[in-house]
């Protein structure tokens, strides 16, 4: 059983904002760590190869070199592989280009039953990556699994949570789930694999080892989306501000609740 | 291809520290006094804009621009499930409607179902001008391979300009296989949508996960697709209909799939706090679930829903479904009182249509009071008691 697991790197802490003189996005883009939902899609990895009893879990980004680290703790967690995808020429990718481009690089591994992500990522919060791949690699997709039923040689069971419902589905191979959080425990990095893995040598992947190596197809130029400008969320300027002691404070929210006739 | 320049020539020391500062993606790697971008650079040209002048350069190639007037109509897709629609469908037409009286385009829908003559009919009493109809047994339950082939059916034969879709858990996976199959742009989420000076969507959402928003268009490439959450816009009024109704043909569409559904569960209902007309919203600031008693005086008496921010999902003492935000419910309530919530964009997206928004947190710079009509600065931990005994008070 061979699959593929997509994680990503991205920042530790949502405390981004836009200096309103400027325009410029302030950042603190020191601190990254391993997208939460990936966690969830490596520990259902973990848990698809142990119900088959045996399998091989292959983890992949795309990201500067520096996202190997990600891949690292993956590896500790108990992937088995990890490539890393990463070239300049990627900069400025949108969904519909990073889609293409870990599809490529997913052809170029070319040996999968399963491919699992998590269901988004915290910093682009789309869910749009997954079920893009999968459409490019004409694979169909089950997304928000919650469930792991049943693994068997050709096709899989899962349990998917929707808005109101549930659907239990059985999907042959080769397919892509995406995960839903919270849906298992997942492990931590194991200081015995990390002392086994020592010696263990990321792959790196570049455009020029792709099928499809036309720049046009990737990054900025293989984006339909453009971002014409970011700006700060919009102010109520009539927002009215009430300081005081508490005595002061809970009277005045009785008053509004009476003036605005809820009490 | 295009790409940003960095002009090596004039860069020293402190002028790459400057630009490396700048960088909001850490994308400049200074080795060997030589200046030298990585692959995390988004292409946000602040370098550009906002860096030491000549420094990087925005090399555009120009590509071959697409004719837009080839492509016409605002499309909303009909979400349904066991024959009911997803009522966000019926409030994307009112959006729909109004984008197209800037652009002058037809307003259409398409529906993909079984038996769904009664779903036309409700659907054009929303006044479009056309729906485009696909039914076959096939289309009874919602599959994203097969209505995936529907839709690239649907554009191939009308070339429409917009397609919306509601960013339900169904849309929310079947649109980015849409996008995928048209090799087209998507915008997830949008909390706000118009049209462009050079007549393209205009797609606004939550950036970056952070407490930015951003402009997003789709310059070259049709159709232009979009999700919207449940409850941003409102349902159009209801007219006698005047559109035209067109069943199409699906024989010739491919109905393979390797995906078989097995069963189906409802999740017991809840009350939905989408419909909720005064919500009681509880943030972080509650740390013990003892802490949730000091509402319960406030809520009897508003006869208020309960919702909360994501970390009390998190906690276990909400169902899920009772989350606000836009990894939640979006609310659009008369009344909306928050609690020790620091106001995430997330968050004030879901909610900041309520009619009445009054916020109690300690934090004078909380993001929330921006957006509130009564902002009140105290510790909900203080004020709570003494509101009670106020309550109290008041028969």
């Amino acid at each position: 059983m061979k699959i593929i697991t997509c994680i990503k790197q991205v920042p530790a802490s949502s405390k981004v904002e836009v200096d309103p003189e400027t325009g410029v996005l302030i950042r603190d883009g020191n601190n990254v760590k391993m997208n939460p939902y990936d966690l969830y899609a490596l520990e259902t990895a973990y848990q698809i190869k142990k119900m088959y009893k045996e399998g091989d879990i292959h983890s992949v980004t795309m990201g500067p070199p520096s996202a190997k680290s990600v891949l690292e703790e993956a590896l500790y967690m108990g992937s088995d592989d990890a490539t890393l995808i990463s070239d300049r020429r990627f900069a400025g990718a949108d969904v519909l280009a990073t889609a293409y481009t870990l599809s490529q690089l997913i052809e170029h591994i070319n040996d999968y039953e399963i491919i699992v992500c998590g269901k988004q990522t915290t910093d682009g919060d789309t869910a749009q990556v997954g079920p893009e791949i999968a459409e490019f690699l004409s694979i169909p997709h089950v997304p928000y699994v919650k469930e792991i039923i049943e693994v068997k040689d050709k096709s899989i069971i899962l349990r998917s949570a929707y808005d109101d419902y549930d659907e239990v589905v059985e999907v042959k191979y080769p397919c892509l789930i995406t995960v839903e959080k919270g849906v298992n425990i997942p492990r931590l990095p194991s200081y015995r694999r990390k002392v086994k893995l020592k010696n263990y040598k990321i792959n790196t992947v570049t455009l020029r080892d792709l099928k499809d190596q036309n720049p046009d197809n990737y990054g900025l130029n293989g984006s339909p989306t453009q971002v014409d400008e970011i700006f700060p969320p919009t102010k109520n300027n009539d927002s009215v501000l009430i300081k005081g002691d508490p005595d002061k404070l809970s009277q005045s929210i009785i008053d509004l609740l009476k003036e605005s006739r809820f009490l | 291809m295009s790409y940003i320049k960095v002009n090596n020539d004039i860069i020293d020391d402190k002028i790459a520290q400057e630009l490396i500062d700048i960088c909001p993606f850490n994308a400049f790697d200074y080795i060997d006094s030589f200046l030298s971008i990585n692959a995390a650079c988004k292409v946000c040209k602040i370098c550009v804009k906002k860096g030491p002048e000549g420094t990087c350069e925005f090399i555009e190639e120009t590509k071959e621009k697409i004719d837009k007037t080839l492509y016409k109509g605002i499309t909303v897709y009909i979400e349904q499930r066991n024959n009911k629609v997803h009522r966000v469908s019926y409030e994307l037409i009112g959006k729909a409607k109004e984008l197209a009286l800037k652009t002058k385009e037809p307003v259409y829908a398409v529906l993909i179902g079984s038996n769904v003559s009664h779903i036309v009919e409700e659907t054009m009493r929303f006044g479009v001008d056309k729906i485009f109809v696909y039914e076959d047994d096939m289309y009874e339950d919602f599959n994203v391979e097969i209505y995936t082939n529907v839709i690239e059916e649907f554009y191939k034969n009308h070339k429409v300009n917009i397609i919306l879709f509601g960013g339900t858990s169904q849309g929310r996976s079947f649109a980015p296989r849409v996008a995928a199959r048209l090799k087209t742009g998507l915008t997830a989420d949008c909390t706000m949508l118009d049209i462009t000076n050079e007549g393209d969507l205009l797609q606004i959402r939550p950036a970056f996960g952070g407490n930015i928003m951003a402009k997003i268009n789709t310059p070259n490439h049709r159709p232009q697709l979009a999700t919207i959450r449940y409850k941003m816009f409102n349902e159009p009024e209801l007219i006698k209909p005047f559109g035209e109704i067109g069943y199409e043909k699906s024989d010739s569409i491919k109905k393979e799939t390797t995906i078989s559904l097995l069963e189906s569960f409802e999740k017991p209902q809840v009350n939905d706090i989408s419909d909720a007309e005064i919500i009681i919203a509880l943030g972080r600031a509650f740390k013990k679930k003892k802490d949730l008693d000091l509402i319960e005086p406030l809520r009897k008496r508003l006869n208020a829903e309960l919702a909360c921010t994501r970390p009390l999902i998190e906690n276990g003492w909400f169902d899920a479904r009772k989350q606000i935000g836009l990894s939640g419910r979006t609310v659009k309530p008369k009344l909306i009182i928050n609690l020790g919530i620091s106001g995430a964009v997330q968050y004030i997206e879901g909610m900041k249509e309520a009619e009445l928004i009054i916020s109690v947190n300690k934090d004078e710079n909380n993001k929330l009071f921006d957006i509130s009509h009564y902002s009140i600065l105290g510790d909900i931990f203080e004020v709570l008691p003494k509101l009670n005994d106020l309550l109290d008070q008041i028969l």
